[in-house]
């Protein structure tokens, strides 16, 4: 469905990003995982032609056959919010601070369906619902930051979601969220992706979140893309060099309690005197 | 920027003095102007030159002008053609300064380049130059006045909107709302506007302040307020030659434009400190 060949980015004659073949098939979920500055962002951004305008992007992005690089930003606003939408970081910044929950939840659904005020309003409680928003009426009358920040980034997936994209670009929806509210989110993305056969992109710099919505995972470096297959041959078998170091860098259990023991007995040495 | 949006819908009304007093002052000025629609306490064009410069009495208030005609019924009455002109082309310069402006910080930056150097233009050039080049062109009056203060007030306005806009513009909810096909000039003025409205209503209120003093000094110098209508700045030309026979018709009149300049800058800084967090909080403390 989603296509990416031969993919350059550049600024200035630096080279930023450089992918030769990418594929995300109907429904399926993709995992984008690799450290600051490796080109994540940089490329889930120029499927949607958003990167900034100094820099250059050559090749060709592919999605339901129509090639999106190039394109006029007509025809671009067409296609955002409608088949491929997008879920950011910061929830708490990437809401408009002078409008109204309700109201802006509605924007994508004002913008490319010809219903009713009424019609909006109503579809808007029921998708806040189905972003699982306890109390959709009250929220719908609040300021964005009225809300915390979980609520915030469901709010933020109830307006990508609204008209039924088929791709769901998801730039580190967790990273901005605390740990509990970050396993909610997760689990609600992935819901949302099997319940309505809508393709997501997740790209986060942490391998645990990845792996656990990712069907198959795309490791970057450097701007490259330096394994890719499905998530267990990934975590089980890693070929390239920089995943394994990847895997290593995350926390997993042992680690944690390895910390917890260091900074314990640190603790016990400052009471010790 | 953010935080700034946040407390300017939950902070409660402050009262701070100087907010007060500029809306009592401004007030004041408009209900001066709104009661000389219907009542004036003598003709205010009636020429007596029997009773030329009395001084204040209690049946001249403020005494009367060198053609004997009561000076309070004057000074009323040139309150309407000071406000109207300066409302005028402080509503023109308004609209059309954040328009260029938020046009200047959505466009890229050649586009936004070329508009502030326009703007840069504008403001080198002054409002006075220009009246007096319009007024030997169209003629001296209200319009020349009113082309001549926007003139200055358009670009003015779009230098003060534009780095906010800038600003706004460079936070993540823009780009969100682009992800879902809003085009860049839609969310400059639909959406930027909002979260900059604090600066230009304070803009507008300080620009107001400055449309009477240059009003005032344009009708002085001959070019705004022709015979018969009258205006404060005329007033204080006609009272010019008498300054020593007749203190009393200098100080009047000049005192209505001083507290009138007063009242609105006052009223912007007061709206200044309540509309910005950083300024309100040493506000509220």
């Amino acid at each position: 469905m989603l296509e990416i060949n031969n993919l350059h980015i550049s600024i200035a004659g630096r080279s930023l990003v450089k992918i030769d073949h990418l594929v995300v098939a109907p429904n399926e979920r993709l995992g984008i995982v690799g450290e600051s500055g490796s080109g994540k962002t940089l490329t889930v951004l120029s499927i949607l032609g958003l990167l900034p305008t100094m820099m250059k992007v050559q090749g060709s992005v592919i999605f339901a056959g129509q090639e999106l690089l190039g394109r006029s930003e007509d025809d671009l606003a067409k296609i955002r919010g409608r088949d491929i939408a997008m879920v950011f970081q910061d929830p708490g910044r990437s809401l408009n601070p002078t409008m109204k929950i309700g109201r802006q939840a509605g924007e994508t659904l004002r913008l490319h369906s010809d219903l009713s005020k009424s019609e909006i309003k109503e579809k808007v409680l029921g998708l806040m619902h189905s972003v699982q928003l306890k109390d959709p009426e009250k929220l719908a009358s609040r300021y964005p930051h009225e809300l915390s920040g979980g609520q915030q980034q469901r709010v933020m997936i109830a307006m990508a979601i609204a008209c039924k994209p088929r791709l769901l670009i998801a730039d580190e929806p967790t990273t901005a969220l605390d740990v509990t509210v970050q396993q909610e989110v997760l689990k609600l993305l992935l819901k949302l992706s099997q319940e309505s056969d809508m393709a997501m992109v997740f790209v986060s710099h942490n391998l645990g979140v990845v792996q656990a919505v990712s069907e198959r995972i795309a490791v970057m470096h450097d701007g490259e893309i330096v394994e890719l297959g499905p998530t267990a041959q990934i975590l089980d078998s890693p070929s390239a060099a920089y995943t394994k170091e990847l895997i290593g860098a995350n926390l997993s259990i042992p680690d944690a309690q390895e910390l917890s023991r260091l900074s314990g007995s640190r603790f016990q040495n400052t009471r010790g005197v | 920027m953010k935080k700034s949006i946040r407390n300017f819908r939950t902070q409660p009304a402050i009262k701070s003095p100087q907010l007060i007093l500029g809306i009592i002052l401004t007030g004041l000025v408009l209900a001066i102007t709104l009661v000389s629609f219907f009542w004036t306490p003598w003709d205010p064009i009636a020429i007596d030159v029997e009773k030329r410069l009395l001084t204040p009495s209690f049946s001249h208030w403020f005494g009367t002008d060198r053609l004997g005609r009561d000076l309070l019924s004057q000074i009323m009455v040139g309150s309407q053609n000071t406000l109207y002109v300066t409302l005028v082309s402080t509503l023109i310069g308004v609209v059309l300064g954040t328009s260029l402006g938020l046009a200047a910080a959505g466009s890229g930056p050649r586009w936004g380049g070329i508009l502030t150097r326009i703007s840069d233009i504008g403001i080198a050039i002054p409002s006075i130059l220009i009246a007096l080049v319009l007024a030997t062109t169209l003629g001296p009056g209200r319009l020349s006045v009113i082309i001549a203060i926007s003139f200055w007030f358009v670009p003015v306005t779009a230098r003060v909107v534009v780095g906010p806009a800038r600003q706004i513009l460079s936070l993540d909810f823009v780009e969100a709302a682009m992800t879902h096909g809003r085009t860049r000039m839609y969310i400059v003025f639909r959406q930027v506007l909002p979260n900059i409205a604090p600066i230009v209503i304070v803009q507008t209120s300080m620009m107001f302040a400055a449309g009477i003093l240059i009003e005032a000094s344009l009708s002085f110098l001959g070019v705004g307020a022709q015979p018969p209508t009258t205006s404060w700045g005329k007033i204080l030309m006609d009272s010019q030659p008498l300054v020593q026979e007749a203190p009393y018709y200098t100080l009047l009149p000049g005192s209505f434009v001083v507290i009138t300049v007063l009242a609105f800058n006052l009223l912007g800084d007061g709206l200044a400190v309540l509309l910005d967090p950083q300024q309100s909080q040493k506000g509220v403390a």
